[in-house]
């Protein structure tokens, strides 16, 4: 490995904000050619916007830019578009597969770099009209194949793959660009099986040998240690950690800790003591929710009466899942026992009836109805299950129950000033107000059902942190005047320990543990990071933190 | 002269909220009608004639394009399906005539007739609306062409015995075109009608249209209603909130079409025939237009949408003719109401994104 004097890539102070929000601060670092860098952060923590802005996405010019400067082989580069990445010599293997699941892997990786036949056509008029060269094309695609060292046919059809084939094909993409010096793969593991990850990080390593510098993001700890040899932490769009990585000299345990933040620690946790005698609210047993990228397997736990329960766990493990699962908008399957009634399972109205609320993560999709006033969303789902704010028609009487327009915007007002929803009335359409202002209302919305157990998923997604205040500080309340039953679900671990009794993390589909929200934030953090950690964790935690 | 630039701002407000509650759509047609009255009089077409043409007209149509308003409201689109509704509407009136109700009555029996068989073919129609959803509106329009052409074979062949109704020929199967002349005919138009020169004004009629609006108004209004209204703005904030989707949808589209066909009998009484074969075929995108050029979105249509918009869709529909034709000298009336029905009808279509309430 040589290390020349001018890196490969160099980052000096990149920043970006989406309307305000900022979600990557002061981020600079190099990286030299051949050198394998590991880039961890909890989901949000700016990983992808920072890829993005590498990699000139159009979705970064079109929200206002980026600052900050970074250079490509010493000169200062700023990308226009992807192609422009491309043509200095980046690529990029993104999570979501861009292959042709019609064509085969030879074709795709040689997409529009094909070989091509020499014919009088092609002299008379242009390339486009030349035919393939098959054999040509199969042979460097071959090539790019075994480099990566494993064997996949170079006829196959795509559709035709496994998913951990498709993920090789796509790097063999760019390692056949003649020209790309720093490669970066986002999460590309995630869908491959443990040999299959082997043979993938040993194909990284060969391919740093020949000089392609890599960005490897993942959340599997241990491969990034093992691989990379270089280490960056992301948290909240900033660099909290800069460290050489060598099997040994990092602790997995650590690596967790930075990723979820310490310095937070213990300032706004632990607002009661857990006990263990409060009689059961929510039973949940072996619950299976069928709810796209969010799957849940296998899940049981009991929520005690007043409690507030927190579920945590990276995107995409099912912890999305179990709140809509039990509310009846996923398919599902197992039992759930409110009060030690069973809930029957595939109809929210039976769950709204068995007087549960939901405030979904889906503000725009299922929260709201962004089109009507805000009185009409606020009180809409008491009226269809509650049969409340009706009046009776002036001659028909009983007859003919008649919405009560006035009761609805009296309601309304009081959660307007309780909740302090910044709005010009009860009239305003949903959909002009403000990220912060519409969770209010969904919040509004599920207590003007006067719930016993109120399913809270992603409070604060999307909103600012004096909004995410009063949220939290709003659910406190509710939970104390009226000792509600509380479940939230939230990707900010943070937010769960500072607001819950006791936090579940949940990891594929199933609960990796439950803990005491008091617990120190690696714990969860070790939790979060699954089964790739079991060797790492301390024994005598693992008895009290299993269901 | 502070003041005066002080009112002057103040009107400039005013208009600009006007402006922003009418649409400039409406308002530049509305100065297109009003331009078209007012010229008038000079082509040598009289005004009180035009005005009242328009409010008959107004009157004829306005239950149909109120059938717009449940479906679309209830987020199954415009209704293209409503053939489905007049055909239960023609079923209904030629029953009547057959068993020789007449008058008033005889109108009361051609809905109380209509109206089973229009809740039927309409939770039929919803049925299959729900399979569908997305694409409601491409496959009610074939649901109505379709019923239109099933319906061709079935007056030929129906055992309808009337001889005012069956073909002089052959004694079987009825006419293309039937008179309620001697049945019903123009029993809602000439109820309170109040007449002074060339002016009519059906006040009976107008009545019927005000009370079919305040109903589903009313409607509206229940908790029935306002779920159907949020099932139509978002269906899934409905299915959490426990409301039946596609129960909501059916009730919408039953209610759609029990409308056509109660709208079709108020035409018929004011315009004195029962058009029957083909006759239903293009009577949906009329409907269409008219609520649309009144403001109303593929989701959300207001009353207030049905009667602006089905005031200047007809109105401008009498007037360019008989404004035209006798600027121009010759009768050109039919291709002048094809080109301005079909351009508006264009115009409003692509129009439909707006929402405007």
């Amino acid at each position: 490995m040589s290390l020349p004097e001018v890196p490969l890539l160099k980052l000096e102070n990149i920043g970006k904000d989406y309307f305000g929000n900022r979600v990557l601060a002061d981020v600079s670092f190099t990286l030299n050619q051949g050198e394998i860098l590991g880039l961890v952060g909890e989901n949000g923590a700016g990983k992808s916007t920072l890829m993005n802005i590498l990699f000139g996405m159009p979705v970064i010019a079109n929200t206002g830019g980026y600052e900050g400067t970074f250079f490509f082989d010493g000169n200062k580069v700023e990308f226009k578009s992807p192609f422009d990445a491309l043509d200095v010599g980046i690529g990029m293997v993104h999570q979501e597969f861009s292959l042709i699941p019609g064509f085969s892997a030879a074709e795709n990786i040689l997409l529009n770099r094909e070989e091509l036949n020499t014919s009088l056509l092609e002299q008379v008029f242009s390339s486009r009209v030349a035919t393939l060269n098959r054999s040509a094309m199969n042979r460097r695609a071959e090539k790019a194949i075994q480099t990566l060292g494993v064997a996949i046919g170079v006829d196959t059809i795509v559709s035709e793959m496994p998913v951990g084939y498709k993920q090789f094909i796509e790097i063999a993409r760019e390692i056949d660009r003649a020209k790309t010096r720093l490669l970066v793969l986002d999460e590309p593991t995630a869908v491959l099986t443990e040999t299959e990850a082997l043979i993938l990080l040993d194909a990284l390593r060969k391919l740093a040998e020949s000089g392609i510098a890599i960005i490897f993001i993942s959340h599997r700890l241990q491969e990034v240690i093992g691989l990379c040899d270089k280490l960056l932490v992301l948290r909240d769009g900033r660099i909290v950690k800069e460290t050489a990585a060598k099997v040994g000299s990092l602790r997995l345990r650590d690596i967790a800790a930075w990723m979820v933040g310490r310095d937070v620690e213990d300032a706004s946790v632990a607002r009661r003591a857990v006990s263990g005698e409060r009689e059961p609210a929510l039973e949940v047993k072996n619950l299976w929710v069928d709810m796209p990228g969010e799957t849940v397997r296998d899940v049981s736990f009991t929520v005690g009466r007043g409690e507030i329960f927190g579920i945590g766990g990276l995107a995409g493990q099912g912890k999305l899942g179990i709140p809509n699962g039990i509310m009846g908008l996923s398919p599902s399957g197992g039992s759930v026992n409110l009060f030690g009634k069973p809930i029957e399972l595939n109809a929210p109205r039976n769950a709204l009836d068995s007087k549960m609320a939901f405030v979904s993560e889906d503000r725009r999709g299922v929260g709201l109805l962004l089109e009507e006033r805000i009185d009409w969303n606020i009180t809409f789902t008491a009226m269809q299950v509650q049969s409340r704010f009706l009046k009776n028609a002036p001659v028909l009487g009983a007859l003919l129950r008649l919405r009560d327009d006035a009761a609805i915007a009296e309601e309304t007002q009081r959660y307007i000033e309780a909740l302090e929803i910044k709005c010009t009335g009860p009239g305003q359409r949903a959909v002009e107000l403000s990220g912060g202002n519409q969770q209010k209302v969904c919040l509004a919305k599920a207590f003007a059902l006067k719930p016993d157990l109120l399913l809270i998923c992603e409070p604060t997604r999307g909103i600012d942190v004096g909004a995410k205040e009063l949220v939290l500080g709003t659910l406190r309340r509710y939970n104390e005047e009226y000792g509600t039953t509380i479940l939230v679900t939230s990707s900010e671990l943070e937010e769960l320990r500072s607001v819950c009794d006791r936090v579940a993390i949940v990891e594929k589909g199933r609960i990796a543990g439950i803990l005491p929200a008091s617990r120190p934030a690696e714990e969860f953090g070790v939790l979060m990071m699954g089964e790739a950690l079991e060797e790492d964790r301390p024994q005598e935690k693992a008895g009290d933190s299993r269901v | 002269m502070r003041k005066t630039v002080r009112k002057k701002r103040q009107a400039i407000h005013v208009f600009k909220k006007f402006v922003d509650m009418a649409g400039w759509p409406r308002i530049i047609i509305g100065i297109f009608l009003f331009s078209l009255f007012m010229a008038a009089p000079f082509v040598g077409v009289l005004i009180s004639t035009s005005l009242s043409n328009t409010l008959e007209r107004f009157g004829m149509n306005g239950v149909l394009v109120l059938a717009m308003v449940p479906m679309v409201q209830a987020g199954c689109g415009l209704n293209f399906g409503l053939p489905l509704g007049i055909i239960s509407g023609l079923l209904g009136s030629t029953l009547s005539i057959e068993l020789g109700a007449r008058g008033i009555g005889g109108f009361a029996a051609a809905i109380a007739l209509s109206v089973p068989i229009a809740v039927i073919l309409g939770y039929g129609y919803g049925q299959l609306l729900n399979r569908v959803k997305g694409d409601e509106m491409m496959i009610a329009t074939y649901v109505g062409f379709s019923s239109v052409a099933f319906m061709c074979i079935a007056w030929l062949l129906l055992p309808y015995r009337n001889p005012t109704m069956i073909w002089g020929y052959g004694g079987s199967g009825l006419r293309t075109t039937i008179s309620v002349n001697g049945y019903w005919f123009h029993v809602l138009s000439d109820f309170w009608a109040i007449k002074f020169g060339h002016f009519l004004f059906p006040t009976g009629m107008f009545l019927f249209v005000a009370l079919m609006c305040f109903l589903i108004w009313l409607f509206m209004k229940t908790k029935t209603g306002t779920a159907m209204t949020a099932v139509g703005s978002n269906p899934e904030f409905a299915r959490a909130s426990g409301v039946n989707v596609d129960r909501m949808r059916i009730v919408s589209v039953v209610l759609s079409t029990v409308l056509g066909a109660v709208g079709i009998l108020v035409y018929e009484q004011s315009f004195g025939f029962i058009q029957l074969y083909m006759g239903p075929f293009y009577m949906a995108l009329p409907a269409v237009a008219s609520i649309l050029l009144g403001g109303a979105s593929v989701n959300k249509a207001s009353i207030w949408n049905v009667l602006v918009g089905t005031f200047l869709f007809q109105g401008i529909l009498t007037m360019t003719p008989s404004v035209i034709n006798n600027v121009l000298q010759t009768d050109m009336s039919e291709v002048i109401r094809i080109i301005v029905s079909n351009g508006m009808i264009l115009y409003a279509l692509t129009r439909k994104v707006q929402v405007k309430r």
